[in-house]
This record gives structure tokens, C-alpha cells and sequence, in this order.
């Protein structure tokens, strides 16, 4: 193998698929990149036997052949050269050197025989769906995801077609028991055959991360076992988590009377200095609805106390709940209108959270018991 | 006299004849009856300590509400301002309460009466039993000099051996040294080690003072290595550890799992949960992958389950990941109900019936 190629062409593959790689490896080729130089292009290849990503770039073949090198230290040394620069690459006696204008390395290499890719197979489920929906169903539910061992059927988002209010969508949850969102999307062509698929966590992170660099529409494959998301050039495709995800739909309250709608922002700032003096573990702030004003309170006899009033809109029997602040806060954080509109049964029932901006958009918090 | 569960058991405690012998409590049965051949062996009748514990506990609360229980068959006392109530000072006091204890439930105890919880603690062994001993905080510093460091609480075998390496043997060994030396080698520690060692010790009796852990573990008549009996005995346990967090009102954020392998190695693997529970199917649970992990074919001879990091009881709440768990909760609770109405097996879950059978086939557990 023996070839050229430009140095931010290598690096953007590179950042596509090394996260894939785990850092800590007790299998050596687990640790490699694959590189296939072919035609006039350089395919880069990364797994972690649950994840692959492959990616691919432009690049001036002189001798075709394939090998892997360690993930890490390629993209250290790729990351480390100078922008713009041109990057030559040769695999002779199992070594491959990297040479730059005056830089040279040479790392150690496992054949390419050796390397676990996926096997292939058929994908019942495709469709096409705009990088900014996925986009949009990631950001906003992800940030859910459970990190529970005992329960990692939660340890992802459950992807899935659904009947919407308006007609079919393609719906994004997930929950960890104390918190749950939702986002859809209008269904694209071909996703109703999506029955419900877990997007283990990592998955859903390395998608984020290629999305980022997206072209306007994206391509997703399901079977019953694997997801794939074919991104530009890359590609990248996942287990599926094995267990079934619970009827998310029986806790969405959904006739919740008490609605009070507040200043995002402001609620958001307030919540988060409040939270300043709440004991580390708990985060627990306290809510105190009355006609027209939202007091937030923290009271904790170590940490000591703090209160926040708001103006907000609310017009019903005054109540006190009490929430996770960093939840409140994740929740804030997602919403795109100025207000946000939160619902209410009492104190020991989970409330709904909406945004005026995104009606695809919901979030289901449950209170702490104070 | 021996109390304490089946061949493979610990000895919970015995009489002070046994003890000659050399037996202790927490002592291996098997041990313990090589000591004391001799020795009757009973079965505790837990039901009736906690009861009779509690009638003590009424007799003390009525000479001070200041009683700080310790464990089922101990307590602190704050006698202080109470002279005037009672007619006479806290001495007398005692000693009524020392007879009127004898007369109505033949039982005898032995009292310590000081001006705090260290030195009363250590009055109180000092002439057991059926005893009575006055300690003042003058005479404090010669009555602890000649006793090995052991008798201050707090410094346990391992404090000790450090202790011991460092030259210091006995209480005087401490008050020979300079606070300032003490605090520069063992930081807060050696302040207090200081003060121990001078008969001080400024801990208020506390009535309210909080349990930190609620546990329960059992010893196998013979070492398990199977996992699914494992199982089966876990669930017992988590049962039981949950029945003693509802007692006492209270629930748990850690749950931490205890196994002690047939060649006595201890080990303990824990878990924080986001809510606190006090629930036998929560601790059973998370508890369940973590003994998955260590029951890899080792033969164990011990298991127990214990929350920690323990919160006042609420209500059950809804888990948004499982719309069925407050169900769940609620028939946990009914069955609780049950239990306590019409006796422990009125109603048990199908684990707890299998672990019932093989025990009562075997007479397995200890």
C-alpha cells in the first residue's frame, strides 16, 4: 500500500470513526484502524465489535493493499501535522511510515486479515430522513438516556414509527425512570416498517458526531438486530440494544389541569442559581405555584438557602412540587420557544413540559417527594 | 449456654460460663463448641428479644426521654436535671430501674454511671454482670491508664495494630504524648484519641441518633456455589433487609451486596440507586447482576444485603421506565400487610417459597 493524500481530507475520515475505537483494549486489533487503499480512494475503517464506522477519502493510489495501525496514535499524528499539508503513506515490511514535508513516523501494523468487520446483512427498513431531523430527534432526547446497568434496555433511544397527533411520524424516546423525552417527526417514505429499535448510547453519539458534518439528507437501514446510518460517505452501523423498550405512552400525562408558562430563560437561570446551594446529591428545588408567580426555592441545612421569584402565567389552585434541578435544567435547556409551558397535576404526579416552537417536541419530569 | 443458629451458625452471644471457655460471640459455632463441648446450643427466638428490648426501652423512657438505644440490649442514658424529678439523684435512680428490671422480667443488667458516653460505656463492663459501677472523670485518667488502647470505641483491630506499631499499648502510652504530637501524626484522629485517653468525650446521648445501615446476612450449613440457590437466598434477604428499613421507617440510596468465600475472604460490591428504596424487589434488583458477577463457580459461605445512606421513608413513586413498578410497590405492600396480620408465610412470593422448602428439607440455614 502506498499513496498520498491530503492531510485535512485524512483527518476529517480519521474524526469520523477513531471514537469508535475503545481506549482501553486487551485485544490488540481492537485498538487498529483499518485502511484500504483502492481506486483513488483511502477507506478507513474502526470497530469496537458492537459499533463500525467506515469512512472514506480522495487520495492518490500508487500501490493498492490494505492494513490496520493503531487508531490513537495515527490520529495524534495526522491531528499534530500542519494543516494543508500532503501526507505520504507506505506499508513496507509491515510498517507503515507517515511522511510530511519533514515529519516522518513509523507505527507498527496488524494485517488487515485479522481485522472483525460487521457482517453485512439485509435491511428491511430504509429510509431517507433530512440531517437536521435526525439531528433535531437526537438533541433532544438524548440527554434522557439512562445510564442504569441493570436496566439497559433504557440505555439508548427507542426509535420508532408511530401515530402522531397529525398523521405518522418517526419518534426519538428515551427515559431513565426520572425523566423522559420525546421528539418526532413527520414519518419519512419508507420508515413505517420501523417496528421499534434501541440506539445503544454510543451509537447515538457517534451518529451526532457525523451528522454534524452531514450533507442535507441522510439514509437509515434497520433490521432486527443492527441500525445503520449512511452519512455522506461514512458509514456507520450498530447492534441494536436486545430488549424491549416499556410503554413509554402510559406515563405521559396528558390531562394535566394545572398550567403554568414562564420566561425560558429566566426560568432557566433562575433554577440554576438556586441550585447553587443545593446538597450535591439530591439537586432538589422546590416549586411554589401561585396566581401569577413562580417562587424557587433550595433549602438544605447544610448548604444552607436561597429563593428566586418569577413572574410567570398561572392561574390555578397554588401547589409546591419539587424536581431534580439538573433535570429541570436538561429540560430548559431543549426548549426553543421563549416560554416554556409546564403542566401540573399535584406534588406526586409527573408534570409535562412543552414548547410553543416545537410541537414534536414533549418531556415528562417526575417530582422528588420533599 | 450457647445462642445461636444451626451447626454452621455464629455464636450470637452465650453465658458468662461459656465464656470461661473461651467462647465469643460472632465466633463460628463449630469453634465455639470444640471450646465448650459441653455447651446447650439455642436457636435465637429474635421475636421475643425485640419485644422484651422494648419493655426495657419503656422503663428506661420513663426516667428520661433523653435514651439513646444502641443495639436491641443497650442504651444510653442522659440522667442529667432529672434528680428533681425523680426525688433523687441518678444513682438511685438506676439501681431502681436495675430491680424493677429483675423483678418483672427476670433479667439482669449491669449499669455505668458517668458524665459521658465513653467513660459510662466503660463503667459499664467493668463489673458485669448483674453490675453496677461509678466512674468519675477524675478518677478517669488512672482507671484507663493500664488498659490496652481496645478500650477506647472507635479504635478497632486495625487502629490498634497501627497504634501498637507506633509503641502505644495502653491508654497511658496516649496520655504520655504530647496532643500536639498525636494530631500531627494521626490529624483529627489524635485529638480525639487525646481527649478518649483523659476520660473526655463530648458526644451528647443522642435519642434520635440515626442508623446508618440496615442489613441482613446469613451463613450456609454448607458453602453454596451455585448461582440460582445463591439467588433464592438473596431474595430471603432482601425481604428481610426490607422489612427491617419499613420497621424503622427508613430507605436506602446504596445497596451494597456481602459475600464471604468458603476460605473467609470477605468481600462487598455496592450500587447507589437515584431514588432511595425500601422495597425487597428494588434491593433484589440491582442486587441480583452484582451477585451475577461473583458467582462464577467460588464456593461462598456467607451473603448478606444492606442498605446505607439511609433517608426518612416517602411514599412510592412513579418510575416513568416502568409504569408498572407502583403496582408492583403496592402489592409488595398489601403482601407486607398480610405478613404481619396473619404471620410470616401468609404470603410469599415464589423464590421465597422455593429457599422455604430447601431449607426446611435441609434444615440449611443458619
Amino acid at each position: 500500500m502506498k499513496l498520498t493524500i491530503d492531510r485535512n481530507a485524512l483527518m476529517r475520515a480519521l474524526s469520523h470513526v477513531q471514537a469508535v475505537v475503545e481506549r482501553r483494549n486487551t485485544i490488540p486489533i481492537l485498538s487498529n484502524i483499518l485502511m484500504v487503499a483502492e481506486g483513488e480512494r483511502l477507506s478507513l475503517t474502526a470497530t469496537d465489535l458492537d459499533i463500525e464506522a467506515t469512512d472514506a477519502a480522495e487520495a492518490s493510489v500508487k500501490r493498492a493493499g490494505s492494513v490496520t495501525a493503531p487508531a490513537q496514535t495515527l490520529f495524534d499524528v495526522v491531528r499534530k501535522l500542519p494543516e494543508g499539508s500532503e501526507i505520504s503513506l507506505d506499508l513496507s515490511e509491515n510498517r507503515l511510515s507517515i511522511s510530511s514535508g519533514r515529519s516522518r513516523f513509523v507505527l507498527p501494523t496488524l494485517p488487515a486479515s485479522d481485522f472483525q468487520t460487521m457482517a453485512k446483512e439485509a435491511a428491511p427498513t430504509k429510509f431517507e430522513i433530512e440531517a437536521a431531523e435526525l439531528r433535531r430527534l437526537i438533541d433532544k432526547t438524548r440527554f434522557a438516556i439512562s445510564t442504569e446497568e441493570t436496566r439497559y434496555y433504557l440505555n439508548g433511544i427507542y426509535l420508532h414509527h408511530a401515530k402522531g397527533g397529525k398523521g405518522n411520524v418517526l419518534r426519538a424516546v428515551a427515559t431513565d425512570g426520572h425523566r423522559l423525552a420525546l421528539a418526532e417527526t413527520e414519518a419519512p417514505k419508507g420508515s413505517a416498517t420501523l417496528k421499534g429499535v434501541i440506539v445503544p448510547r454510543k451509537a447515538v453519539a457517534e451518529a451526532r458526531r457525523l451528522l454534524d458534518d452531514a450533507p442535507e439528507t441522510v439514509t437509515v437501514e434497520a433490521s432486527d438486530s443492527k441500525i445503520v446510518f449512511r452519512i455522506g460517505e461514512a458509514v456507520l452501523t450498530s447492534k441494536l440494544i436486545d430488549g424491549s423498550f416499556p410503554d413509554y405512552q402510559r406515563v405521559i400525562p396528558k390531562e394535566n389541569g394545572r398550567i403554568l408558562t414562564v420566561d425560558n430563560k429566566q426560568f432557566k437561570d433562575a433554577v440554576d442559581r438556586v441550585a447553587t446551594v443545593s446538597a450535591e446529591r439530591s439537586r432538589s428545588v422546590k416549586l411554589s405555584l401561585s396566581a401569577g408567580k413562580l417562587t424557587l426555592a433550595v433549602s438544605h441545612s447544610e448548604t444552607g438557602q436561597g429563593t428566586e421569584e418569577l413572574e410567570a402565567d398561572y392561574d390555578s389552585e397554588p401547589m409546591e412540587i419539587g424536581f431534580n434541578a439538573k433535570y429541570l435544567l436538561d429540560v430548559a435547556s431543549q426548549i426553543e420557544s421563549e416560554e416554556a409551558r409546564i403542566e401540573f397535576n399535584d406534588a406526586a404526579s409527573p408534570a409535562r413540559v412543552l414548547d410553543a416552537k416545537d410541537a414534536g417536541a414533549q418531556y415528562v419530569l417526575m417530582p422528588l417527594r420533599v | 449456654m450457647i445462642v445461636g443458629g444451626g451447626k454452621r451458625g455464629v455464636v450470637s452471644t452465650c453465658c458468662y460460663v461459656a465464656r470461661t471457655y473461651g467462647v465469643r460471640s460472632a465466633m463460628p459455632m463449630y469453634k465455639a463448641l470444640k471450646l465448650c463441648p459441653d455447651a446447650v446450643v439455642l436457636t435465637p427466638r429474635m421475636d421475643l428479644y425485640v419485644k422484651e428490648g422494648r419493655r426495657i426501652r419503656e422503663m428506661m423512657q420513663r426516667l428520661t426521654p433523653l435514651v439513646e438505644p444502641v443495639s436491641i440490649d443497650e442504651a444510653y442514658l442522659d440522667l442529667s436535671g432529672t434528680e428533681a424529678l425523680h426525688g433523687a439523684p441518678p444513682a438511685i435512680s438506676l439501681m431502681k430501674l436495675q430491680k424493677a428490671i429483675e423483678s418483672e422480667l427476670r433479667l439482669t443488667i449491669s449499669v455505668g454511671l458517668a458524665s459521658n458516653k465513653f467513660l459510662a460505656k466503660t463503667a459499664s463492663e467493668a463489673d458485669k454482670p448483674r453490675g453496677f459501677f461509678a466512674l468519675s472523670i477524675d478518677d478517669a485518667p488512672a482507671y484507663l491508664g493500664p488498659r490496652s488502647v481496645r478500650v477506647i470505641g472507635g479504635v478497632g483491630a486495625q487502629f490498634e495494630k497501627k497504634l501498637n506499631a507506633d509503641g502505644i499499648r495502653i491508654v497511658r502510652d496516649i496520655q504520655k504524648i504530647d496532643v500536639k504530637t498525636l494530631v500531627k501524626r494521626y490529624g483529627e484522629t489524635g485529638l480525639w484519641l487525646h481527649n478518649c485517653a483523659f476520660g473526655r468525650h463530648a458526644r451528647q446521648v443522642d435519642p434520635y441518633s440515626e442508623r446508618k445501615s440496615v442489613s441482613s446476612e446469613t451463613t450456609f450449613n454448607e458453602d453454596i456455589a451455585d448461582r440460582r440457590l445463591l439467588e433464592d437466598f438473596l431474595w430471603r434477604l432482601s425481604e428481610r433487609t426490607a422489612d427491617r428499613a419499613k420497621h424503622s421507617g427508613v430507605e436506602g440510596r446504596v445497596v451494597t451486596l456481602k459475600l464471604k468465600t468458603h476460605d473467609f475472604k470477605s468481600l462487598t460490591r455496592r450500587v447507589s440507586l437515584n431514588e432511595p428504596t425500601q422495597l425487597a424487589q428494588v434491593i433484589f434488583r440491582v442486587a441480583k447482576p452484582m451477585l451475577a458477577r461473583e458467582a462464577l463457580g467460588e464456593r461462598y459461605r456467607l451473603l448478606g444485603i444492606g442498605l446505607s445512606e439511609l433517608v426518612d421513608a416517602k411514599a412510592d413513586g412513579i418510575d416513568l421506565a416502568d409504569p408498572t413498578a407502583l403496582k408492583r410497590a403496592k402489592a409488595e405492600r398489601a403482601s407486607d400487610k398480610a405478613r404481619g396480620k396473619f404471620g410470616g408465610h401468609a404470603v410469599m412470593t415464589g423464590r421465597g417459597v422455593r429457599i422455604k422448602i430447601a431449607s426446611e428439607k435441609k434444615n440449611h440455614e443458619a
